[in-house]
């Protein structure tokens, strides 16, 4: 039956946008890294939106970066546009969002995890793990080709048990056609895994020639030049427009009359959708008040003529597609090129795992991406890369690296989690994060260089730029903290220009750039420094100044926080044998095993009371005789 | 969170003519400094020793409160941090600015039992048996729920939920503007952020006035006494006012002269009122009814009746026995130097439920038993559930002072042109302070971390 394919330290099962941060992260790092995939056609395939980043997800990039991810550059070589979102609010918000060449992407992709070292690449269909004593050991594909490895990365996506539902119809498939992977969701079922059903889904594409541009809006990206990643040099200027249009009336009644062929109401579909991305029946149904719903145009790439119609995901039958498409101004003579669908798979449920994304039940066994219960591209390269970093940590018997959720949002997303689970395919939003000040995009590389360094990910080259800029920053604010600006009339000029009040007496630099109309610009031209600074410190320098209030304040939460996350509770923990912790909270700590008393206070159904009782016995050194 | 400077009155309510705010944490003496003038600064001075000053208003530097400062350096103290006690002049009016001071420089409410709770887990007592003392919490938060759960379906609670809806609804919008900023949704401007707050800052400011202990604490226990002529009214009037020293209080909306009629009574304050009050009271049932004289002693948060020990009772006396019935009275059977007249059984029997209390205002006589049942009204007995009763409205005020503290920052925030997201920083707070009085369990339930295991102040 089977044969003996080889050994790795680290085997990655997909080649998603979890799969290859996770193989890229590893190999950088030094393992010998397997990855595995249905197809090697389709690696860092995107199924559904051609873009990539928007708020909480673009900083999720710029994180990744930092650490040594590939997603920023990768889209900083192959979007046809950017655009910076928020602009008009806090720096906090500010995100950036490049419109990706999906096929591009890919094929850059592909190339970059080619000439990786260490880094071997394979089509394969794995259907089984090697389990020794409840230690993953390896993988077993369809064609009987046993991996041995000593730590395995799922990031299977939407494959598992994958099911495509187009009105009445409905099959087996992973997106797009693709093969489904069935086997293996059993398999993990038979291993004891507790599985969810989700569902997503993915809106119709139309030829571009056959859609009249001219009556639709046009949506440029910025003039200014942008980009995700720290390093990139080199931008494209050549940008791609987008488009906006509207549903109509007609639009509206039609879905109406067609209600009763879908699948959502029909009764068809099982999995639970997520609530912050409709199907387009779902928007006209709950929002019925709602006169028309924004229809955005966006090109799949430069050399396609396929067109994504965002915000018309739907899973009605192909047929009312087709008349859907007609009642939308620009898409009249619209040819429909693949229809819109909706896909069932299966997930894990996310508490069965640990910060580090290893399961709880399978040692040497991690997990990433829509397999978590996530969605989004940035979300699953976010879990990717951390799964990658410590499987490869576990192999080198070296200290795991968790991100807490005052340092990225990527430890914002994993703490949610594992810690509260999920019941609809989880996306990052801004407002998940109380530290939202605290994880801007503008300074992810300050928050997190010095982890990818320590681990490997960063070189040394990287990390020296990044230690002079760091140290520029700090010597300019210092510098606008020394400096005394005087009531002078050539200041009272400036102020004026600046719609500022004039100065009543001397303050330091420091103070006039918090006021709101201040910027760096007129500090500078007020107090030049000696040594000029590029834009990027100057709006480091601005940022830090101007909200040093409101920083310092979550800082000061941060602290409060930290001392509970390090106060540590031992993994075997017998919450039964612990008196006066309620009943529920019994329950749910089992369940998920924190490793802190903070990551304890944050499981729902724990309160407060329980968290005292769980205090009182960790300093009265009774947790250890507890431990099983 | 643990080990941030927290803070309580540690006196109970209603004894003595002192009350002590106590504070333990790292920055104890620094915020008691900040709001502190005396000889010294509380910085320089040795560790337990105390301290003569005023409190100020740092803001203003308007003088609050005379008051004698304790100066504690950790480890030797109860919570082994450092701790401050400020003694000040009993009662709920001053103890309750001072407290508000602190808070408003720095300092956190203690839940309830937190300093037991902080001399415990930094090894300052030593209990052996942990599980006892679980038991202990988890008995004491069962009980503090079911107090939850009543003022849950309170009036208070109705206010503050429609309060947190609107903010949570602003904040939901301001949200969609972040995350979906191509979302057509109606962008959340300043000026519309402006006349949000603006409408929940005056609907808390109303809740401070109007809720039954704001209202307690800005004017005292609305009180009327009443009794036939020459049942000892005065007399008793007089012999309250006597005996304890009136409220020196610029508090809003007391005027210099209605302030011989402020008097304190064991730490609560009464407020003898003119409107149902002596003169007009004389005959107030015959002269408007009794239907009429209940309505207008309705408005009375407490009625002392009182009857003649010398004399039978008469229809007058019963009629204000109807009258009265069902709203907070204490009877006062005067006279007790003259002979028996009054049937004592039918006194008890109308008084029902209430107190019946008697005196000789002449011999001055009953008036400590008079003052102990108006204490014990007001807090309603049982030391237990006095802690308790006064912890939550104590809580109450301090959060709804807070809650207005944020939505000022956030409108200053509006006023200065800061971006949406940072005002919403204090909005959000806003909403979270308004949670925690409902005791709001949807987010991460918060009623336990309003009413936790041990009792505030200990």
């Amino acid at each position: 039956m089977g044969y003996d394919a080889g050994r790795f330290d680290v085997i990655v099962v997909g080649a998603g946008h979890a799969g290859v941060e996770a193989a890229l992260a590893s190999a950088r790092m030094g393992a010998e890294t397997l990855c595995l995939t249905l197809n090697l056609d389709t690696i860092a395939y995107m199924p559904c939106n051609p873009s990539v980043g928007g708020p909480a997800k673009g900083i999720v990039v710029r994180e990744l970066d930092a650490l040594g991810g590939e997603m920023a550059r990768n889209i900083d070589k192959t979007h046809i546009q950017m655009r910076m979102l928020n602009t008009g609010k806090g720096p906090a918000v500010r995100a950036l969002r490049a419109q990706a060449d999906k096929f591009m992407y890919q094929n850059e992709m592909k190339k970059t995890m080619e000439n990786t070292e260490n880094l071997t690449l394979r089509q394969g269909m794995v259907e089984r793990l090697l389990i020794e004593d409840g230690v993953c050991k390896g993988v077993v594909t369809k064609t009987g080709a046993e991996y041995h490895a000593s730590a395995v990365v799922l990031t299977t996506g939407t494959y598992l048990r994958g099911k495509i539902i187009i009105g009445e119809l409905s099959y087996e498939s992973g997106p797009n056609n693709m093969q489904p992977s069935v086997n293996l969701s059993y398999h993990l079922q038979e291993l004891g895994f507790q599985m969810v059903r989700f569902k997503t889904g993915t809106p119709p594409r139309v030829n571009s020639k056959t859609i009249d541009y001219s009556v639709t809006e046009i949506q440029p990206g910025d003039e200014v030049p942008r980009a995700f990643s720290y390093e990139t040099t080199k931008y494209i200027t050549d940008q791609l427009p987008c488009w906006l249009t509207y549903t109509s009336p007609e639009t509206h009644e039609l879905i109406n009359g067609n209600l009763h062929r879908s699948p959502m109401y029909s009764g068809m579909i099982e999995g639970t959708g997520p609530r912050y991305c409709p199907s387009i029946e779902d928007k006209i149904v709950r929002f019925n008040d709602k006169p028309r719903h924004q229809i955005f145009l966006e090109p799949e790439g430069r050399n396609t003529e396929e067109v994504y119609v965002q915000g018309l995901s739907t899973s009605l039958p192909e047929d009312v597609q087709r008349k859907i498409l007609s009642t939308i101004p620009g898409l009249e003579k619209a040819e429909l090129m693949r229809a819109g669908y909706a896909i069932e798979y299966d997930a894990i449920v996310p508490t069965q795992l640990w910060p580090t994304l290893e399961t709880k039940n399978v040692e040497g066994l991690f997990t990433a991406g829509q397999l978590n219960g996530t969605s989004g591209y940035e979300e699953a390269a976010g879990q990717g890369v951390m799964a990658g970093i410590n499987a490869a940590l576990k192999v080198q018997n070296k200290e795991p690296l968790v991100l807490d959720r005052s340092e990225a949002y990527i430890g914002v997303l994993i703490d949610d989690l594992i810690t509260k689970g999920t019941n609809e395919p989880y996306r990052l939003l801004t407002s998940r994060a109380e530290y939202r000040l605290l994880l801007r995009h503008d300074n992810a590389d300050l928050r997190l260089t010095e982890k990818g360094y320590e681990i490997g990910l960063i070189p040394q080259e990287r990390y020296d730029r990044f230690a002079e800029k760091k140290e520029k920053i700090k010597q300019e604010i210092e510098r606008l903290e020394h400096v005394t600006v005087k009531p002078s009339p050539e200041v009272q000029d400036i102020l004026q220009g600046a719609k500022s009040s004039p100065l009543k007496e001397p303050m330091t630099a420091a103070t006039l750039l918090k006021r709101p109309e201040i910027t760096y610009d007129v500090i500078a031209q007020i107090h030049p420094s000696e040594t000029p600074v590029d834009e990027v410190i100057a709006e480091q320098v601005e940022i830090q100044v101007k909200y040093a209030g409101y920083i310092d304040k979550q800082l000061a939460q941060v602290d409060r926080m930290r001392k509970m996350e390090n106060k540590k509770l031992p993994a075997d923990l017998d919450y039964g044998a612990i008196n006066g912790l309620a009943t529920e909270a019994k329950q749910k700590l089992l369940e998920v095993r924190p490793l802190s008393v903070g990551q304890a206070s944050r499981v729902s159904g724990v309160n407060p009371a329980d968290i005292s009782i769980l205090l009182v016995y960790l300093e009265q050194g009774k947790l250890a005789k507890l431990a099983r | 969170m643990e080990y941030d400077t927290i803070t309580a009155i540690s006196t109970p309510m209603g004894e003595g003519a002192i009350a002590i705010v106590r504070l333990s944490g790292s920055e104890a003496i620094q915020i008691a400094d900040s709001i502190y003038i005396g000889k010294k600064s509380l910085k320089e001075v040795e560790s337990h020793t105390i301290h003569y000053g005023k409190l100020i208003e740092p803001k203003t530097g308007e003088a609050v409160e005379e008051v004698m400062v304790s100066i504690m350096k950790g480890p030797r103290t109860f919570t082994r941090e450092d701790v401050v006690e400020i003694n000040c002049h009993g009662g709920i009016v001053s103890v309750n600015r001072v407290l508000q001071l602190v808070l408003n420089n720095g300092a956190r409410l203690a839940e309830p039992g937190e300093f037991t709770k902080r001399a415990f887990l930094n090894g300052r007592i030593d209990l052996s048996q942990a599980e006892a003392v679980m038991d202990l919490i988890r008995a004491k938060t069962d009980r503090a729920m079911n107090v939850a759960l009543n003022q849950m379906e309170g009036r208070l609670s109705k206010l503050v939920g429609k309060l947190r809806q609107t903010l949570l609804e602003t904040i939901a919008h301001v949200e969609v503007n972040i995350d979906y900023p191509e979302y057509d949704a109606e962008e959340m401007t300043h000026s519309l952020l402006n006349e949000k707050l603006t409408y929940v800052k005056r609907e808390v400011d109303k809740i401070l006035t109007t809720a039954q202990q704001g209202k307690i604490l800005r004017e005292g226990l609305s009180t009327a006494i009443i009794g036939r002529p020459n049942v000892g009214k005065s007399s008793l009037m007089n012999a309250l006012v006597h005996e304890n020293k009136a409220i020196v209080t610029d508090v809003a909306g007391t005027t210099r002269d209605v302030i011989e009629e402020y008097v304190n009574v064991r730490g609560v304050p009464l407020r003898l009122v003119d409107t149902a009050g002596i003169r007009e009271t004389e005959d107030i049932v015959e002269r408007i009814g009794v239907e009429k004289s209940r309505k207008v002693l309705k408005e009375s948060d407490l009625i002392l009746l009182v009857v003649n020990h010398n004399e039978p009772l008469s229809q007058e006396d019963e009629n204000l026995f109807e009258a009265v019935k069902g709203l907070d009275v204490i009877v006062i059977v005067n006279k007790t130097d003259l002979e028996q007249e009054i049937d004592m059984n039918r006194v008890k029997e109308l008084a029902g439920r209430h107190p019946v209390i008697t005196t000789s205002l002449l011999h001055e006589e009953g008036i400590d038993l008079l003052e102990e049942g108006i204490a014990q009204l007001f807090f309603q007995g049982g030391i237990e559930s006095q802690d308790i009763t006064y912890v939550s409205n104590s809580r109450h005020i301090a959060l709804l002072q807070q809650t207005i503290h944020h939505i000022d920052e956030a409108l200053n925030g509006i006023e200065l042109n800061l971006p949406v997201d940072m005002v919403q920083i204090d909005i959000t707070r806003a909403w979270e302070i308004l949670g925690e009085i409902i005791g709001d369990t949807v987010s991460e339930s918060l009623i336990d971390q309003l009413f936790s295991q041990f009792c505030l102040g200990k």
